[in-house]
């Protein structure tokens, strides 16, 4: 559960540190300019990271709640 | 009659005829009424949940703030991410405490984990201040909408009144179940629309999503990225964090979440709502499309940026598609708001003056409320009263104010007592009021201030003020030495 916690509150940093550290259009990723191409790339990590939390969350196991 | 009113038309029949057969094998009392009974699986309250997304200010105003200020709107997609993670911590509870004390609003849990009517009543005002603008701004969607989609054919007015007859109609007759039933529709229109329209636009105008950004690039430098001053990459991260705070603090968020069955659909739905959220993406696609297509969109009209791209580009068939999902994004949150805020006025402001209320008469109260809520927004939609914008921007910071005490309330040993959950809430929401009205930012209010925190979002000062008052009033009136029963 701790490590959970730890994994959940990545992206509280990986969304805002991008468009701070570089604020260019360039590079463009997948056609975005940099800040939204973070931002895109961001939100598909977020559920990845939510899908790992998931699974490795004993909550997730037992099938009454 | 032309082919756009004709679609349009059939769309509002539709929600409404599907929001009437929704009720269908259920008596209404109050828990089916508000809360379907807790017997939602992952679907509903999926989209239910991800209504908040799909609002008309995604359709028209997404697409018109990417349009008319550019990289701030990329917000947007970060906020709701982060609030689908604090979800995945904050609902389980929530919804368990609930379901035990059946709990029928987000003024209940207040109430019950506080045991005080008093800040039950205190949080339901501030939920009513909230969310009738929210009310209003998806009457006013709805009758820019039909206005433009339906080539001037329908009156605003007409259509404002038809949305809000229809509205009052299902949610009295089938509580949150119309706006789910009407929500799987909804949701199934705006994928397909918008999809469409944030790939077909950029391929078909500019060859492609990277030809498109190039060109506004070079057009427009430093539009895609966020200026250096103002709404700056400062502002970006402090309200980002800010709002996501916010998010489910919504009246209408949180009886969401008590329709669930159980505890894991909102783990389950955490991993899939960000992915879901990428439809906005596609809106921005749209708005940063018609930048160099129909330029010269000033203030309000910068709502006005998808319509216009698509009346220009599209057949008068298609653009009555593009409207008939417009106008589900307006019924459908609008049926949420209007049911919550009738819930919430009867519930925990009427009964509070009635205290021997039964469930049954809660219930009816409340159904007759429904069209009181909605009368008084048509109105405010109607005169155009510009209070109501600023008061538009408060409702996110308002609610956000109850998200320290909503926190405190779900630790094993709250550290918030109820006289300090009172005066913080108050302070809150009146610091958040005066910085509205008065335009305040931080950078004006301490112009001595580092830049990086000038920029800041001015909402982060009533949260602070708020969260300062809880810890002096609780350290004066201590809470109740006993254990939390969670």
């Amino acid at each position: 559960m701790v490590l959970a916690r730890w994994l959940a509150a990545v992206p509280f940093i990986g969304f805002l540190i991008g468009p701070i550290v570089h604020n260019q259009s360039h590079p463009f990723i997948f056609g975005m300019p940099f800040p939204l191409g973070w931002v895109t790339c961001w939100v598909v990590l977020t559920a990845l990271i939510m899908w790992i939390v998931y699974s490795i969350d004993p909550r997730n196991k037992s099938e009454d709640e | 009659m032309n082919a756009a009113l004709i679609v349009i038309v059939i769309a509002a029949l539709a929600a409404l005829g599907l929001g009437l057969l929704a009720r269908k094998g259920h008596a209404m009392g109050l828990e089916q009424w508000t809360v379907a009974g807790r017997g939602f699986g992952w679907v509903f309250v999926f989209l239910l949940l991800a209504g908040e997304i799909y609002t008309t200010f995604t359709f028209l105003g997404a697409s018109g703030f990417s349009y008319g200020l550019g990289a701030p709107v990329y917000y947007i997609l970060a906020y709701g991410s982060l609030a689908y993670i604090i979800s995945y911590f904050l609902l389980p509870p929530v919804w368990a405490y609930a379901k035990k004390h059946h709990l029928v609003s987000q003024p209940d849990f207040f109430t019950y984990k506080y045991d005080s009517r008093t800040l039950g009543a205190l949080v339901a005002i501030v939920d009513l201040v909230a969310l009738i603008p929210y009310l209003v701004l998806q009457l006013t969607g709805l009758g820019i909408i039909v206005d433009a989609a339906g080539y001037g054919a329908i009156s605003k007015e007409v259509a404002v009144w038809a949305g809000a007859i229809i509205v009052v109609a299902y949610v009295m007759v089938s509580g949150i179940r119309g706006s789910a039933w009407t929500a799987v529709v909804k949701d199934i229109l705006i994928l397909v629309v918008v999809l469409w329209l944030g790939l077909y636009l950029p391929f078909h105008l500019y060859g492609g999503i990277g030809p498109m950004f190039a060109k506004i690039d070079a057009a427009k430098p430093g539009f895609l990225i966020f200026p250096a001053k103002g709404m700056s990459v400062w502002w970006f991260a402090s309200t980002v964090l800010l709002t996501a705070l916010g998010f489910f603090m919504w009246p209408q968020s949180i009886a969401a979440s008590y329709t669930a069955k159980n505890a894991r659909v909102f783990r389950r739905n955490a991993i899939f709502l960000p992915i879901y959220q990428l439809i906005l993406l596609f809106v921005f696609f749209v708005g940063f499309a018609a930048v160099l297509q129909v330029p010269g969109l000033k203030g309000g009209d910068t709502n006005l940026a998808l319509f216009k791209l698509a009346t220009q580009q599209f057949s008068p068939l298609t653009v009555g598609i593009i409207g008939a999902a417009g106008v589900f994004t307006a019924l459908v949150p609008g049926s949420v708001i209007t049911m919550t805020a009738a819930t919430v006025l009867s519930r925990n402001l009427i009964a509070l003056a009635k205290p021997d209320m039964g469930d049954d008469e809660v219930a009816t109260v409340a159904k007759w409320a429904v069209p009181v809520i909605m009368l008084i927004a048509v109105y405010f939609t109607l005169s155009g009263n510009q209070t109501i914008v600023a008061l538009l921007l408060m409702g996110y910071s308002f609610v956000t104010q109850l998200f320290p005490v909503l926190v405190a309330s779900l630790m094993k040993r709250n550290p918030v007592s109820t006289p300090a959950a009172i005066a913080g809430i108050i302070v809150g929401v009146l610091v958040a009021a005066y910085l509205t009205f008065t335009h305040a930012t931080v950078g004006k209010l301490m112009p001595w201030l580092p830049q990086m925190i000038q920029d800041f979002n001015v909402g982060i000062i009533a949260l602070i003020a708020n969260v300062v008052v809880l810890a002096v009033v609780s350290a004066i009136v201590k809470p109740a030495a006993k254990a939390q029963e969670v």
